[in-house]
C-alpha cells in the first residue's frame, strides 16, 4: 500500500474558495500565518469572507490584505488592537467583529474538529462577552454554552509536511494551526518543506494527512515571513 | 514599583506576566532564578527577549516580542497553552489594569468608543490564575484615581485581583476592600489615600517603604 499525494499548485488550490465562504486562519502574530495562501486569496478576489483567526495581523501583513480590498464581511477574533485597519473599519461598520476569550476561540475551534456541538465554560459568564449566549446548569454552577465552530475552509502554515499532508510545525508557530486543521471541510496547507511519504518518521507528525486535503510547497518564503523590525 | 512587583514571584511558580509593565518585572529577577515563564501563544520556559538581527522568526510571546527558549522550554498549541491556564497550573500572572475596584473587579480591556481591540487572553488568565496581581500608574493621566469603589468600564473578571502594586504603593485587596501595605519612597499616607477612589484601612504603625 501506499498513501496518495495530495501536493498542488497554489492557484489551484485557493480557487476551490468560493465567495461568501467561512475561512479559519492559522496563526499568532506572524508565526503560523498562511501569508502566501492569503496572497492568492487576495490575488484571486474571493469576496464576502468570513475569517477566523486569532488577530487581524498588522497593517501590510496577512489578513490586512484582505481587509484592504474589502473582501471580509466578517471576522471572528481575539485581538485586533495591533491592526489599526481592523479597528477603524470596526468601528465604521464596514466589518463585523466577534470577539471570542482567546482560549475559548482555541475549544470552540477544537470542538468543531472534533465532532463535538459546543462547549461549556464560565469563562466571561460576568463580562460582555456573555450577551446573548445560552446558560445552563451543571453540577449547580452555572456555565455558558459556547458553540462549536467549523469552516468551509482551513488554511495552514506548516514547517514541513510530507506529500500525504502529515504537517508538522514549529516553535511558536504551532498555535492555532494544528486546531484548524481539523476543523475546516476543506484544509489547505502551505509547508516551508514539502517531503516524501516517510520523511516525517510518525512520532512526529502533529496533524495527521487524515486531515488535509492540499498541500502546497513554498518555493520561497515572502518578506512577510521574516522577523518583524517596529 | 516594577523591582517591587518583582518580589512577588516565588522560587518554583509558574507565571503569566501580561503586556506593558508586568512584561518588565522578568528584567528584575536574577538570572538564575528558578521559575517558569508562561506566554499564551503556546511556550512555557521563555527565555531572554532577543534584538531583531538575534530573533527566531517563528519565536514571539504574546505581546510581540522575540523571545527565546531555555534548558527546559516547551511548545504547545493554543488549546493546550490555555489548558494549562483554566486548570490553575498558572501561580501567578501580573496583569495591566484601567480600573480596580474595591471588590477585586479588574477592568482592562475596553474603554466603550475609544479602545475596543478585543480581550485576547486576558479574561481566562483573570479568572484562572490562582493569584491575579496588578501592575498600574496609581492614577490616570488625568490624575483620576484607577483604584475605586467600583469600575465603571466593562470588566474583565469579577473578585479576581488580590493586590495592586502602583507608582505610590503596594495595596491589598480583601473582604474588606483596599488595604494599604507599603509605601514608595518619598509618597505620604494622605497623598496616597487622595489619590484612591476608595476607603483605604491603614495599618498601625511605621508603614514599609519600597
Amino acid at each position: 500500500m501506499r498513501l496518495p499525494d495530495k501536493t498542488c499548485g497554489l492557484e489551484e488550490a485557493i480557487a476551490r474558495i468560493p465567495d461568501g465562504a467561512t475561512i479559519m486562519v492559522g496563526g499568532f502574530g506572524v508565526p503560523g500565518t498562511p501569508f502566501s495562501l492569503i496572497r492568492e486569496l487576495v490575488r484571486q478576489g474571493q469576496r464576502g469572507l468570513t475569517i477566523i483567526k486569532n488577530d487581524a495581523n498588522e497593517r501590510g501583513l496577512g489578513i490586512d490584505h484582505l481587509l484592504a480590498k474589502g473582501q471580509v464581511a466578517r471576522l471572528v477574533t481575539t485581538h485586533i488592537g495591533l491592526n489599526p485597519r481592523a479597528v477603524e473599519m470596526m468601528n465604521a461598520g464596514e466589518l463585523e467583529v466577534e470577539f471570542n476569550a482567546q482560549g475559548i476561540l482555541a475549544e470552540r475551534v477544537r470542538a468543531g474538529g472534533a465532532g463535538l456541538a459546543a462547549i461549556l465554560t464560565d469563562i466571561g459568564l460576568e463580562t460582555e462577552l456573555a450577551n446573548g449566549k445560552q446558560r445552563v446548569e451543571i453540577g449547580g454552577r452555572t456555565a455558558l454554552v459556547e458553540t462549536a465552530l467549523r469552516a468551509d475552509v482551513a488554511l495552514i502554515h506548516a514547517d514541513r509536511s510530507d506529500v500525504f499532508g502529515n504537517l508538522g510545525y514549529v516553535a511558536t508557530a504551532r498555535n492555532f494551526n494544528p486546531l484548524m486543521a481539523m476543523a475546516a471541510d476543506l484544509v489547505i496547507a502551505e509547508a516551508e518543506k514539502v517531503l516524501p511519504v516517510g520523511g516525517l518518521l510518525p512520532d512526529a507528525v502533529q496533524t495527521p494527512g487524515p486531515f488535509v486535503d492540499h498541500v502546497v510547497g513554498l518555493p520561497a518564503l515572502s518578506e512577510e515571513y521574516a522577523v518583524v523590525r517596529r | 514599583m516594577v523591582a517591587r512587583a518583582a518580589r512577588e514571584i516565588a522560587p518554583g511558580m509558574v507565571v503569566n506576566l501580561g503586556i506593558g509593565l508586568p512584561t518588565q518585572v522578568v528584567d528584575h529577577l536574577p538570572g538564575d532564578f528558578p521559575v517558569c515563564l508562561h506566554t499564551e501563544n503556546g511556550l512555557s520556559g521563555i527565555g531572554p527577549t532577543l534584538p531583531p538581527e538575534a530573533a527566531d522568526r517563528n519565536l514571539i510571546d504574546a505581546g510581540g516580542a522575540y523571545v527565546s527558549t531555555i534548558p527546559g522550554s516547551a511548545f504547545f498549541d493554543s488549546a493546550v497553552s490555555f489548558a494549562m491556564v483554566r486548570s490553575g497550573r498558572l501561580d501567578l500572572t501580573m496583569l495591566g489594569a484601567f480600573e480596580v475596584a474595591q471588590t477585586g473587579d479588574l477592568a482592562n480591556w475596553k474603554i466603550p468608543g475609544r479602545f475596543s481591540p478585543g480581550a485576547g487572553g486576558g479574561i481566562e488568565l483573570a479568572q484562572k490564575a490562582r493569584r491575579v496581581v496588578v501592575l498600574t500608574s496609581h492614577t490616570d493621566r488625568a490624575g483620576n484615581p484607577k483604584l475605586k469603589a467600583v469600575c465603571s468600564l466593562p470588566v474583565t473578571a469579577r473578585g479576581c485581583v488580590a493586590r495592586v502594586f502602583t507608582d505610590m504603593a503596594v495595596i491589598d485587596v480583601g473582604p474588606d476592600g483596599f488595604a494599604l501595605r507599603e509605601l514608595a519612597e518619598g509618597v505620604g499616607l494622605a497623598e496616597v489615600t487622595e489619590a484612591t477612589g476608595a476607603p483605604l484601612a491603614c495599618p498601625e504603625g511605621v508603614i514599609p517603604r519600597f
